[in-house]
């Protein structure tokens, strides 16, 4: 075996797992969100949270704006916390804005909807750290059933 | 008694042979690499273990991901959710399926060798004849041969996760129609490199390392006649086998067990 | 005359079996000497331990003085750039040519230039003959051609002492010839220091200067290859002649047939 064709083989390979590499990395891959490009961080306070998790999308009317970055607890209230990591492409949302957990389609997985409110003079933008107060919590099935059994005895 | 004794006796054989692997490896890494005299060697062993094992990866890396995207698609398309088939193939072959079964050839097809190689190099009197001529064999014998494991791979489970969603794409979008744009763009939304590829790529370095130092060991400590290295080869690929799926399940815990 | 490697009191045992009872050999300087005993004795045993492969349980061995056992690992590895073995079965790397085995040893201990190291291949192939087999590989050479390979490797790096093991096993008597002429050829010629771990008897009377016969965990006899043919111990004689049955015995030691037969315990 001529340590030539060794080398050309070696190569070949180490060219072959770069494409490999490349593939992930452009094609499979989430682009843009996936790690600390730049970004501002919102928190917002729900009652439950349902379903949602860490890393689940934050859209503005379908348009994926940001991530949950994470959920905690409030120890105060005992409240959920979550903080929502927004794209630096994405500023000057008012502070009237809410946001809700929606879930996408019957079975899909939750997110969070960001209604950007009326910017009018006097209300200044949301800005690192600040609190949303308006929010709509997720919807739990139990207790929209129990609602409507309520309702009906009524 | 006898039983007790038995446990015993093998308890520390096996603690003994431990240690000598453990010994092998700080002779062969540790203590004072050659770089520059080694990096030929190296390569040439990458070649061995690594490029000769690209056939098999490759084919049964295309293979894998056409049959998850045929089963896939039959319960998917239940649900009206073949959109999800992108998902579904590129998270398992990055996080299980590419590691673990990478793994698992590579011990069958490489480590096997690696032990067959070491043994019968002991067995024709090599190794010692290399010490007697003053150079270490750990060193010119084994260390080469563990780089090479351990870089090559890695490689060739990025090769595979990659060839598999290709596969996944000729099953999936050409033949069955599903639509080319979701299968990328859904794929593309649930995948993250931190948490996937990433994980993946350290729990093949892991299994890497483990397959070729039990490889190597179990060749270095044959017994050096052909009964001797016929049982190591047998158990270089049963010992890795069962530790890649053990750690597999180790690593998978700390990796995505807890959010 | 010098000594060039000397053993004194060795005991070695292996997996507890005792192979060597306080024994005691000297190995001068520019000669050729045998060591010879029936098979199983540990022959090859006694060449590992000279080469620091082994350590002896007690007892010294001393190469140009300096005690190999107490050695450090890279101070080994330095005296063993002086000596030399050549295997039982060659040993010549299977992945390389017959030309890259001889130059191995001067690529990895000498910094010499690539044509300075195909003038000694070269030259150390044409002394064992096989000039023209440069381009092959191990495999396909036969078993006596190995051997020579293994030789020229041996003696690329020029060493003092040399170690045969077996070097006349197995081999078919033209290659014996060669070899037993080569061997001499070389001693010779390099003033090589030489042991001989064998138990082929005639070859061994023509090319040593000294004979050590061990057998039953001792030295039985020692001389020249003339006093060894005197001898009137008659250990040494039943293995010169190559008697069945005498104070080596026949059998392996057992009780009685007749015993394990009735089932007398």
């Amino acid at each position: 075996m001529s340590s030539r064709k060794v080398e050309i083989m070696v190569g070949l390979f180490v060219v072959l797992t770069i494409a490999a590499g490349l593939l992930l990395a452009l094609k499979v891959v989430n682009q843009g969100m996936s790690s600390n490009t730049d970004s501002y961080t919102l928190y917002a306070k729900f009652d439950n949270i349902g379903g949602l998790k860490a890393r689940s999308a934050v859209k503005v009317g379908g348009v994926t704006v940001g991530r949950v970055d994470s959920i905690s607890l409030d120890p105060d209230g005992y409240t959920p916390v979550v903080a929502l990591k927004i794209s630096q492409k994405y500023t000057k949302f008012p502070e009237t804005s809410s946001v809700s957990i929606l879930t996408s389609g019957l079975l899909g997985e939750q997110y969070v909807g960001f209604q950007p409110g009326f910017s009018i003079d006097g209300i200044a933008d949301l800005a690192e750290g600040d609190y949303i107060s308006d929010t709509k919590s997720a919807l739990v099935l139990e207790d929209l059933i129990g609602q409507f059994l309520f309702s009906k005895n009524d | 008694m006898q039983w007790l004794a038995d446990i015993g006796h093998n308890t520390i054989d096996t603690v003994r042979s431990f240690g000598r692997a453990f010994l092998m490896l700080v002779g062969a890494i540790i203590a004072k690499p050659q770089l520059i005299k080694n990096t030929p060697l190296t390569i040439k062993q990458i070649y061995v273990v690594g490029v000769q094992s690209l056939l098999i990866i490759i084919v049964s890396g295309l293979f894998i991901g056409m049959v998850m995207a045929l089963q896939g698609y039959t319960i998917l398309v239940d649900y009206g959710a073949e959109g999800s088939l992108g998902p579904m193939v590129a998270l398992s072959l990055l996080r299980e399926l590419g590691p673990v079964v990478t793994a698992l050839l590579f011990a069958g097809r490489a480590g096997s060798a690696l032990t067959a190689e070491i043994g019968l190099m002991k067995a024709t009197e090599q190794l010692s004849s290399l010490e007697m001529m003053a150079v270490d064999p750990l060193r010119r014998v084994v260390a080469p041969r563990l780089w090479a494991g351990i870089i090559s791979m890695p490689m060739l489970a990025l090769i595979f996760s990659a060839v598999g969603i290709l596969g996944g794409h000729i099953v999936g979008v050409d033949w069955l129609g599903v639509d080319a744009g979701s299968y990328w763009s859904i794929m593309q939304s649930s995948v993250d490199w931190d948490k996937d590829i990433v994980n993946g790529i350290i729990k093949t370095f892991v299994f890497a390392f483990v397959i070729t130092w039990i490889a190597i060991f179990k060749g270095y400590d044959s017994i050096p006649t052909s009964e001797g290295i016929s049982k190591a080869t047998t158990e270089t690929v049963v010992f890795s086998s069962l530790a890649v799926l053990g750690l597999d399940f180790i690593l998978t815990a700390l990796m995505f067990g807890i959010e | 005359m010098e000594n060039l490697l000397e053993i004194d009191n060795l005991t070695f045992s292996r997996s507890g079996r005792v192979l060597y009872d306080d024994i005691s050999l000297r190995i001068v300087k520019g000669k050729t000497t045998a060591i010879m005993g029936p098979s199983g004795i540990g022959k090859t045993t006694m060449l590992r331990l000279i080469g620091g492969q082994l350590k002896p349980d007690s007892g010294d061995i001393r190469f140009k003085g300096e005690s190999i056992q107490d050695m450090s690992r890279n101070r080994l590895f330095t005296v063993r750039r002086q000596m030399s073995m050549l295997f039982q079965s060659g040993a010549l790397f299977t992945d390389m040519t017959v030309y890259d085995n001889i130059a191995f040893p001067l690529r990895e201990h000498t910094k010499l230039s690539e044509s300075v190291i195909k003038t000694i291949v070269l030259l150390k192939l044409q002394a064992v003959g096989l000039r023209g087999a440069a381009h092959l590989m191990p495999a396909e050479l036969s078993g006596g051609m190995a051997r020579r390979a293994a030789l020229a490797r041996a003696i690329a790096l020029d060493p003092e002492l040399i170690m045969y093991d077996e070097p006349f096993g197995g081999q078919d008597p033209i290659s014996m010839g060669v070899l037993v002429k080569l061997i001499k050829a070389l001693n010779d010629a390099l003033q090589l220091t030489s042991i001989v771990v064998t138990h082929d008897v005639t070859e061994v009377l023509t090319i040593a200067d000294y004979i050590y016969i061990l057998a039953e965990k001792k030295v039985i006899g020692s001389g020249t290859p003339e006093q060894i043919k005197q001898s009137d111990s008659p250990l040494v004689q039943q293995f010169l002649n190559g008697e069945a049955d005498g104070p080596v015995p026949f059998h392996y030691p057992a009780d009685k047939l007749e015993n394990a037969f009735l089932g007398v315990k």
